[in-house]
């Protein structure tokens, strides 16, 4: 890196380099047995440099020739975008946990017991289910120099559990899931167990629905997989620039319903997402999106922000090594008060959504879902009375999270990047056959 | 081809202790170019080398990636150490001839020996007749282009080694007025032929036409409606919703799909016949050999309604008792191979498209792919461009709508087939983390009866 970044000052005025290395080991369960194990190694390194006012950038995986990148590089910033920003001076970062030494200790043997416990444990409750399974340990050390003297470093070790279950009786399909991840070892699996266990209990029976307004109670996956993206695309302080993002100029008006509050925090300590600083050396902190209702901030990187002119949120992530973006890191919907069984009660005929499928595909910068309900129940007079199927769910989140009913007073976890409540939405279109 | 290397790999090869091994290398030279707005956001070169080994013993694999050609032997070791701990039963793999070949990369107008300034010149004059159009917000253009040489050696003495270069473009109108935002898209792509992308200018503008008329259009009212789909949309579901659960390995450990996939069961008309071909020339999804060394054919999935076959890896295709068709397939060195598809397509029938629609009084007419995604039973896709049919001719441009639907009810429902099949080469195919892999899909319009569309 040392080597890159010094030729790399020779032909340009500022330059950065980025480097992270990984080692991964996924214990891969099919069709309820053990199938595969797997390690996979690897390093990619980044150049980001700034000639003549203009950046560019090269990045390289495995073996690298320095000159060669920075080569690369060069040859893009002949035509790239002017930089508004310089690379950050040395900074001290917030003290956030995001290793524990013992993930790598984890035996493959006790990751297999592990799988082998969680399918067992579902498979008791229906033993027809046909489960995937896939129990991973990663760690990973992130690395960054910039000319200006600007250095970061910081291992994170990730493991997680992820389990789906397949029952097919005929032609009707069911799929269930549960996905947990820590920065710590995942020794207990008996609550994914019993989170599947109720999935299937609730599908036992099929129920109909017809087309029409209804309301819908989104669980926190249901949350994720309907209304994350839309508001994940309105607070990237990129699409606000472009004036692209609903949000755009309404900072400090009501948009949604005063109960939903959303921050974007890496700081949480022993979370997969978090980290003490974004992958451009920008310390790591909360940021309010929106604050009762009213949206509060954007999410920014350095270039993003020198051109809005604020200032960068620590919001510049890289995927895949590649050139760093405004990204949330995890985001955080703030619990209501209501209680999920209350909800249920509350509703005379309506849904709840476990998860959409396909919601992701529309108009989801102007805030519509529209998606398949994947895993869903129907609701009549304030009891669950079984799975729906061939339904679509569609909405806009601008008038869905404007027209609340009740905000849970429980969140949770999906994967790493979100924890959220129950949201109970008032209305929105379903339709299905019939 | 590089014998000293082929000598490394068959060395490396026999240190394994195990039923079957692989070693596959690549390297990768990729090249990107994206706007958002009227700001060149990225442009960027990347390289990659790196490789990976896989062993299989006693039914259970062991895979190690790494990037680096270092101790190759005790990597081949520690995958066959790993696959003794999973495998508790017998291996079930069916050998394929080895073979020892070099392919020539499919090449028309080599993407890599255009310049850099001329790839910029062209999308800025497509940026700049989206900027041209009255309403318009933003736009965004991403093009990329990656070279891949990868080789394959086995146990079994097969050394492949074939080249591709993967084309992708995909240009997004965005239009705003008074809070509302709506967007129109095109997505391209080509296997090794830059002209594939060139001299869009006339579609783009209708693009950015496109999207600000979407300001205006009407919301669907959801619900059952005949449609018809163009032969993008077409191909998409024909991908999604019939060519993934073709895909033996979500099959061959499941005693109930085994029963609904069972070969000779109908899914549709006589009319109806369903295709993979990765030996098609020159599509995004064609290649000569697998990630396992076999050979490509064509596979008919379904023929005049009935089930008569499906994608196999060699291990599915053991476990099934059927024969391998070349359908293994990795996004690249750090993952193994999983059974996927190629190009897949619905077979063209008889009636041209103004006979297709002629008797609907209300219908929906489905065009230009946005997305898809599939459960195998249910599947949803959303359309690009929607527009009412009404009385036999197409009507009113509609606000984007998604469909969806059971795959088994949906293809039974499908009514009548066009005579004009299109390959679409815009799609990029998911599968667990692997994404995107190049694949192609088509299809002549299709009517469909019946079809739940989401809408307002």
């Amino acid at each position: 890196m040392e080597e890159i970044l010094k030729r790399a000052k020779r032909v340009a005025s500022e330059a950065e380099v980025y480097e992270v290395s990984y080692e991964e080991t996924p214990v891969v369960f099919e069709a309820n047995r053990l199938k595969q194990l797997q390690t996979s190694q690897g390093t990619t390194v980044a150049l980001r440099l700034i000639r003549e006012g203009r950046l560019g950038f090269a990045t390289a995986s495995g073996e690298v020739d320095p000159q060669k990148l920075v080569d690369m590089a060069v040859e893009t910033s002949r035509f790239g975008t002017p930089a508004r920003f310089r690379f950050p001076d040395p900074d001290a970062y917030p003290p956030i946990e995001v290793w524990d030494a013992e993930v790598e200790k984890v035996s493959l043997e006790a990751m297999t017991g592990l799988g082998e416990s969680l399918i067992a444990q579902v498979r008791g409750h229906a033993p027809e289910l046909v489960c995937q399974c896939h129990i991973i340990r990663a760690v990973a050390t992130r690395r960054l120099l910039n000319s200006q003297g600007g250095h970061a470093v910081y291992k994170r070790s990730v493991f997680s559990v992820e389990l789906t279950g397949t029952l097919v009786r005929d032609t009707d399909m069911l799929f269930v899931s549960d996905v947990q991840s820590s920065c710590h070892p995942i020794q207990e699996v008996a609550g994914m167990a019993q989170t599947i266990r109720e999935q299937l209990e609730l599908s036992r029976r099929q129920a109909r629905v017809s087309s029409g307004q209804m309301p819908v109670i989104f669980t926190p996956r249901g949350v994720a997989s309907a209304l994350i993206m839309p508001l994940t695309l309105a607070i990237n302080g990129k699409v606000v620039l472009q004036g692209a993002s609903p949000l755009a100029n309404r900072l400090g008006e009501v948009v949604f319903d005063e109960r939903l509050s959303l921050r974007d925090d890496a700081t949480i300590p022993f979370r997969p997402h978090s980290r003490p600083c974004d992958d451009e050396g920008t310390p790591s902190r909360p940021i309010v999106l929106v604050e009762r209702g009213m949206p509060a901030g954007f999410l920014y990187d350095l270039q993003t922000a020198a051109q809005a002119g604020a200032s960068s949120t620590g919001s510049g992530l890289r995927s895949g090594g590649g050139m760093p973006s405004p990204s949330a890191s995890a985001l955080v919907l703030e619990e209501g008060e209501a209680g999920f069984h209350d909800m249920v009660r509350d509703m005379k005929e309506g849904l709840v959504v476990e998860q959409l499928m396909g919601a992701g595909q529309g108009n989801v910068l102007g805030g519509e879902f529209s998606g398949n309900v994947l895993l869903g129940y129907k609701v009549e007079r304030g009891e669950i009375v079984g799975r729906v199927k061939d339904t679509m769910v569609s909405g806009n989140i601008y008038k869905a999270l404007r027209e609340i009913i009740a905000v849970g007073d429980r969140a949770s976890w999906v994967g790493g990047a979100l924890l959220a409540p129950h949201i109970y939405c008032a209305r929105l279109a379903v339709a299905t056959k019939g | 081809m590089d014998e000293s290397l082929r000598h490394r790999l068959s060395h490396a090869l026999t240190k394994a202790q195990a039923d079957y091994a692989e070693i596959r290398l690549e390297e990768s030279q990729s090249t990107r170019i994206v706007y958002r707005g009227q700001e060149l956001e990225d442009i960027s070169h990347a390289l990659s080398f790196g490789g990976n080994v896989r062993a299989l013993v006693r039914g259970g694999w062991g895979f190690i990636c790494f990037d680096g050609l270092d101790e190759l032997p005790s990597k081949m070791e520690l995958a066959t150490a790993q696959a003794r701990l999973v495998g508790k039963e017998s291996t079930r793999f069916v050998p394929v001839e080895p073979v020892v070949a070099e392919t020539a990369p499919w090449l028309k107008r080599d993407p890599d020996a255009v310049a850099l300034a001329e790839k910029k010149r062209l999308l800025d004059e497509y940026n700049e007749v989206i900027w041209g159009t009255p309403n318009i917000q933003t736009s965004g253009i991403s093009y990329s282009q990656a070279r891949r040489k990868v080789i394959l050696a086995n146990s079994e003495g097969s050394y492949i080694e074939q080249s591709r270069t993967d084309v992708t473009l995909r240009i997004t109108a965005v239009a705003r007025k008074d809070g509302q935002v709506q967007q129109a898209t095109l997505s391209l792509g080509s296997l090794g032929d830059y002209e594939a992308i060139s001299g869009l200018h006339g579609q783009v503008e209708e693009l950015a036409r496109r999207a600000v008329a979407l300001l205006n259009a009407p919301q669907l009212k959801g619900g059952e409606y005949t449609v018809v789909l163009d032969p993008v949309l077409a191909g998409i579901f024909a991908h999604e919703a019939f060519g993934h659960l073709s895909e033996s390995d979500f099959v061959y450990e499941n005693q109930r799909l085994k029963e609904l996939m069972v070969l000779g069961r109908r899914f549709g008309g006589q009319h109806l016949n369903i295709v993979d071909d990765p030996t098609l020339p020159g599509l995004r999804g064609s290649y000569e050999y697998d990630d396992e060394g076999t050979p490509a054919r064509k596979s008919y999935l379904i023929r005049e309604g009935v089930l008569v076959g499906r994608l196999h890896s060699r291990e599915t295709a053991a476990k099934l008792g059927e024969a391998p068709t070349g359908h293994a397939r990795a996004l690249d060195y750090r993952h193994p191979p999983l059974v996927r598809m190629s190009n897949t397509f619905i077979e063209p029938g008889q009636l041209p498209f103004s006979e297709l629609i002629a008797d609907i009084k209300e219908g929906v007419y489905a065009k230009n792919w946005y997305g898809g995604t599939t459960s195998m039973e249910m599947f949803t896709f959303s359309a690009g461009e929607a527009y009412m049919i009404r009385h036999g001719q197409i009507a009113e441009l509609l606000k984007p709508v998604v469909l969806t639907g059971n795959v088994f009810t949906t293809l039974a429902n499908i009514d009548a087939i066009g005579n004009d099949l299109e390959m679409n080469q815009g799609g990029g195919c998911g599968k667990g983390d692997q994404v995107p892999l190049p694949v192609s899909s088509g299809s002549p319009h299709i009517r469909i009866r019946r079809c739940v569309v989401g809408g307002g």
